[in-house]
């Protein structure tokens, strides 16, 4: 019974996946006002070539601070997580 | 257990060249791919290399966990010193002022294929140099911490 099920469940999830694959477009994505925004005028905005970073530390610069602060977090978690018990 | 003397040369031997290739990344973050969190990632990359070839107490001779905290705590607040610098001339939070200046970072980018020029960017690469040193900071001391637990072991 419990083998039959999850069979079936697999099977259902496979069947899923392929028709999300099959039914979704690839390698041609809507235009969009933003992206050509973004190539048009990011170098001469930001003075970066490179527009993935300037958009990363440009126009997007408080999801970067996020991301420093996430990263900052974890490091703490971990040093309080494995910090020096008194009783060793 | 000690790791073999051919694993140590190896991890001398590239430890610099992991060290200059991750320094590369963040300093050209604004003209080729890579950016502060890659190359602090590769710098860590190196830093793992060395934790993983040399014993815990030898290794942390050299990486010391007070040190890379105070790189953790550095690169977080000269990210938000540079953010908060712009405000000086009266612009906004994150405002990239010294982009079109003839200062430092400051030649200008005309649009389309153009050659790199290291000196462009403005606040980017400055900010870039603090999310890398940040990130080794944090991965370093989150290594750290997990290899501490083992220290008895190996």
């Amino acid at each position: 019974m419990k083998r039959k099920l999850s069979i079936t469940i697999t099977i259902l999830m496979i069947g899923m996946l392929g028709v999300i694959v099959t039914g979704l477009t690839f390698g041609d994505p809507g235009d969009h006002p933003m992206d050509r925004y973004f190539i048009e005028n990011s170098q001469q905005q930001s003075g970066a070539n490179n527009v993935v970073t300037a958009v990363l530390f440009d126009y997007r610069g408080f999801d970067t601070l996020g991301e420093a602060a996430v990263l900052f977090t974890a490091a703490l978690g971990a040093t309080l997580l494995f910090r020096k018990r008194r009783e060793e | 257990m000690q790791m073999s003397s051919i694993v140590k040369t190896t991890a001398d031997i590239l430890f610099p060249f992991i060290l200059i290739y991750g320094f590369y990344i963040i300093i050209h973050g604004h003209l080729t791919p890579g950016g502060g969190f890659q190359g602090g990632a590769i710098l860590a990359s190196g830093v793992l290399l060395l934790l993983l070839a040399y014993r815990y107490s030898e290794s942390t001779q050299i990486v010391r966990q007070v040190m890379m905290k105070t790189l953790e705590s550095t690169g977080l607040l000269l990210f938000i010193i540079a953010a908060l610098s712009a405000m000086v001339i009266g612009a906004g939070y994150f405002f990239n002022w010294l982009s079109p200046g003839g200062f430092i970072f400051g030649d200008i980018v005309t649009y389309g294929s153009t050659v790199a020029n290291l000196n462009t960017g403005g606040l980017i690469p400055i900010m870039n140099l603090a999310v890398g040193i940040e990130v080794v900071g944090a991965i370093s001391v989150i290594l750290l911490a997990l290899l501490s637990g083992i220290k008895e072991k190996i």
